[in-house]
């Protein structure tokens, strides 16, 4: 049974992943067990046979979402400390943990690629299907999945503006 | 040979979740809140994508997509909001923060 032994070892990372995302007490750390976490759960996707959502896994999860997290965790880490921190967190032991994990998940997409067609459910719902639903009965969905990333990029811009004590007009009339 | 990993999946799914929740109410760090929300959304994504899986449907996927745009935009805001809170209060313990002054 190599579907269901592909996914018991993805999972397993997966759930040990998640545990030391929990559990680390550097953000840098458990940003890098959660981004093994998302691929790991990338890889399950592509063991259930949605394709799509597993390419989309990888590159938006796991790539852009995650990058925020590392720009937000870089400003808020500014000053003369930061190098000696830096120094502190590259340490072999802080990521070794994460690439050993990578290592295992890349090579059961090796084992996937080499196998071919597998779908641990017996059906592979590949990206036209998906096309053809999104634009097709689900068009209000898009439209109001726009208006959400929209108004998230709206409020994100507000928020991350400095906002100075001095800038509010006074009333002198 | 037909749904042989839906139980399976949705078991993972569940626990991912349970983790999600435990890192939210354990942790007191804002950025490390976010990320277990990132995990829970991602739980519910999983599960989707194994039930339109097991019916092979289109459906489930779109709703991974939904949930996609709304991680995002839920991160922007969150990352944001913590951005703001680092600037006023120089702290990201969520319980120093608990006097909200408008």
């Amino acid at each position: 049974m190599l579907e269901l032994t592909l996914f018991y070892i993805a999972s397993a990372v997966a759930l040990f992943a998640t545990v030391m995302v929990i559990t680390r007490l550097h953000a840098v750390h458990s940003l890098l067990y959660l981004m093994l976490s998302l691929l790991s759960v990338g890889v399950i996707l592509f063991l259930l046979g949605a394709h799509f959502a597993a390419v989309l896994e990888v590159i938006i999860y796991a790539g852009a979402i995650m990058v925020v997290f590392i720009f937000v965790i870089m400003m808020l880490n500014q000053g003369q400390k930061t190098i000696e921190q830096e120094r502190l967190w590259l340490q072999p032991k802080g990521w070794i943990g994460p690439a050993l994990l990578a290592l295992i998940l890349f090579l059961e997409v090796l084992v996937m690629l080499v196998q071919g067609d597998i779908s641990g459910t017996g059906n592979i719902v590949n990206s036209k299907q998906v096309g053809m639903a999104l634009f097709g009965p689900y068009l209000l969905a898009v439209e109001l999945a726009s208006i959400l990333l929209l108004a998230g990029l709206v409020g994100a811009y507000h928020l991350g503006k400095i906002i100075r004590k001095t800038a509010r007009p006074e009333e002198n009339s | 040979m037909n749904g042989i990993l839906i139980e399976q999946s949705l078991l993972l799914s569940i626990a991912l979740f349970v983790l999600g929740v435990t890192g939210v109410l354990v942790r007191r760090n804002l950025i490390m809140i976010l990320m277990s929300l990132e995990i829970m959304l991602n739980a519910t994504g999983l599960a989707f994508i194994a039930a339109g899986s097991r019916w092979g449907q289109a459906d489930g996927q779109i709703m991974f997509l939904l949930i996609l745009t709304l991680a995002a935009a839920e991160v922007g805001i969150g990352l944001g909001l913590t951005l703001q809170i680092y600037r006023r209060f120089h702290s990201l313990d969520t319980d120093s923060i608990n006097k909200m002054q408008g």
